[in-house]
């Protein structure tokens, strides 16, 4: 384990901002839901619900310049660097606008401005990438980090393990970052690892280090990921993450949940990194308000923004395929 | 080390004669040199050169961080190539054996030929993929797969099989500076195959076929292996009176369409060949295209060459019987004119 250093705590007016970026996440992720449940929406929808503290304290820790991939679950990533929400909007109906440009959707949401090198739909696909980008900036002596971000579900995928000690070989400049949400699809996590308990074991074979950390804690998730960015871009070698996190939601949306008991949904509430932040900055209910006013404003706009956005013509399918 | 190691130069300044494999070595060796962003990865690539020995001597000019040995972990080679090679870098990853590329399939086919149309145009993935295989040194079900089908199927690669020295040593440059994932398949019997080659690496660009031979009678498209085997056959051939064009599309995809077509236009008959098993193989594909474009010239039905519907078999009498030799293609051209 890789000691987090102690240091003061974040000036309340960045936790304020974190707490915006999430609260914008959480707003934009259910209007999705929303949306999707109307018809609205094409394709396959995966929020992350819940998971707003892990998005945004890892995000808000990189610098410009550092690169990442993501998954089926990219929404919160994708905004919490920097990608408009009506770039992200827009890419969920499919418009030209979006930032894939309609060739992607929720589960191949691209910005490479933003470094956002593309959320993979495959679980454990896009890891070994981030190992690839990793050693180009170890070969040209870049100051740049790629994280790649994973769920618990893939630590189980031969392309995590070769990633693992491929990166861990030859000291790759990469973050791997597991957002253990306790779920793989319906499967739950002891039914799926048997490290569940402790996902750091995974990277102890492969002589990485590793900082667990409370997912839910947006101010505990950026330290940790401060640090291990840190020790990642001083070219000591790459560090596993490992972020106890929780989804609140189905798998996807309309997901019925019957592998889930009433119970477990209960705690997810009491687990709400939203909440929680909330109640750490003791946010009046007059700003809190005005904040949502504000967050809802955002996402009504990006869904207006979406559906006046223009459909790509049919034959646009027949472009970059190739370069 | 110095390329004279790898350059068989003749005396006298006449054209150096070089093999498929030094030619392939030569590329290499050409594009890092001019290139600090071309790197290799694979497996016993360093010291021992591959296992084949086609990368022999490139660690000791390059050094150890340009010429990569790795673990033996298909997804990650591949995987780790993607990541630099959208990093702007041109990572040459080799794949042992072409059998082995079934491991890497998920990164080769859902990543790197689709995050370019993923991103709708975002990023590029300039990846060359070497690979070899080929049956002849009865290695087994698992060692001697000629499996370029699997990979023209998938819109977003190119797919490259080198059947000479010159061919190998441009096209490869080629596929380097391509911005595209290149798939670059190799054959194991063709590597001692030698040819006068220019002095100066002149690259060939993809999407060119080429004809090997010219011929007024039948034309058989071959690659790989098959152009070598077609050429004796249409010796032979020629004894008969049958004058028979080879054309190598070089290039699977893109496929040079209008050099076949016009090549089966002119001889009216047509023969495709290739060492991967007949049944669903590249040489249909053609057979449909050919069919498509050049129906009403056809004096024959389109005749394919491929493997027998099995897999290679170790015992040599088992091996060879399955995969198609020269008198398999001159079979086949004598089938074509006995039609008409």
């Amino acid at each position: 384990m890789v000691k987090v250093e102690k240091r003061r705590a974040l000036p309340e007016q960045r936790l304020r901002a974190f707490l915006r970026e999430m609260l914008l996440i959480r707003r934009f992720e259910e209007k999705v839901e929303e949306r999707f449940r109307a018809g609205e929406l094409p394709g396959f929808l995966h929020v992350a619900i819940g998971q707003e503290a892990a998005e945004v304290g890892v995000c808000e820790a990189m610098e410009d310049g550092d690169v990442f991939s993501s998954t089926h679950r990219a929404h919160g990533h994708t905004l919490a660097r920097g990608t408009p929400p009506n770039a992200v909007m827009a890419e969920l109906y499919g418009k030209i606008e979006g930032c894939s440009h309609g060739y992607g959707g929720s589960m191949h949401l691209y910005d490479l401005e933003r470094g956002n090198q593309g959320a993979n739909a495959v679980v454990g696909g896009g890891l070994p990438a981030s190992v690839g980008a990793g050693l180009a900036f170890k070969l040209r002596d870049e100051p740049r980090v790629a994280v790649s971000f994973f769920g618990d579900g893939a630590t189980n995928t031969g392309s995590f393990h070769e990633s693992l000690n491929l990166a861990s070989l030859w000291k790759t400049k990469t973050l791997f970052v597991c957002e253990n949400n306790e779920w793989a699809e319906s499967t739950p996590g002891w039914q799926h690892s048997p490290v569940f308990d402790d996902m750091s074991k995974r990277a102890a074979a492969y002589a990485m280090p590793a900082i667990k950390v409370d997912g839910q804690d947006v101010e505990r998730v950026y330290e940790a990921a401060h640090d291990a960015l840190g020790r990642v871009r001083s070219g000591a070698g790459p560090v596993f993450l490992d972020i106890e996190t929780y989804r609140m939601h189905g798998h996807y949306i309309g997901d019925p949940q019957v592998y889930r008991t009433k119970e477990d949904r209960d705690e997810a509430a009491e687990r709400d990194p939203i909440v929680r932040l909330r109640g750490r900055l003791d946010v009046p209910d007059e700003e809190w308000l005005a904040l949502e006013d504000e967050v809802r404003g955002i996402v009504e706009g990006a869904v207006e923004f979406a559906r006046n956005g223009t459909d790509p013509q049919p034959e646009d399918a027949l472009k970059n395929v190739y370069a | 080390m110095l390329p004279g190691r790898w350059l068989a130069r003749p005396k006298d300044g006449a054209v150096p004669e070089l093999s498929y494999r030094e030619a392939v070595r030569d590329a290499l060796a050409h594009a890092m040199r001019s290139d600090e962003d071309v790197f290799m990865m694979g497996e016993d690539i360093a010291e021992m050169g591959g296992s084949m020995g086609v990368t022999q001597g490139l660690v000791e000019e390059f050094g150890v961080e340009r010429v990569r040995n790795t673990p033996i972990s298909e997804i990650a080679i591949v995987g780790a190539g993607i990541g630099a090679a959208m990093q702007g870098m041109r990572p040459v990853v080799e794949i042992m054996y072409e059998d082995f590329l079934t491991l890497a399939m998920e990164q080769i086919v859902n990543q790197a030929a689709k995050h370019r149309y993923m991103s709708g145009g975002q990023v590029t993935v300039p990846l060359t993929i070497r690979t070899q295989g080929g049956a002849g040194w009865s290695p087994g079900a698992q060692h001697a797969q000629q499996l370029e089908a699997w990979l023209v199927h998938v819109p977003g690669l190119k797919v490259v099989f080198a059947s000479s020295p010159a061919d190998a040593r441009g096209l490869l440059w080629s596929a380097i500076y391509d911005d595209n994932p290149v798939i670059f398949f190799e054959h194991r019997l063709l590597y001692p195959v030698k040819e006068q080659v220019a002095e100066k690496l002149e690259p060939v660009p993809l999407g060119k076929a080429r004809i090997v031979r010219e011929g007024s009678d039948v034309t058989v498209i071959a690659i790989g292996p098959l152009v070598h085997r077609a050429l004796v056959a249409a010796e032979q051939a020629e004894a008969e009176g049958i004058s028979v064009e080879v054309v190598d599309p070089r290039t699977l995809q893109p496929l040079d369409e209008d050099t076949l077509v016009e090549s089966v236009k002119r001889t009216n008959r047509a023969v495709v060949a290739h060492e991967a098993v007949r049944r669903m193989g590249f040489g249909a594909e053609l057979a449909a295209i050919l069919q498509e474009k050049a129906f009403d010239w056809l004096d024959a039905p389109i005749e394919r060459v491929g493997a027998r519907f099995a897999p290679l078999a170790f015992a040599p009498s088992m091996e060879q019987y399955v995969v198609p030799q020269a008198e398999d293609v001159l079979a086949a051209v004598r089938r074509t004119v006995e039609r008409s």
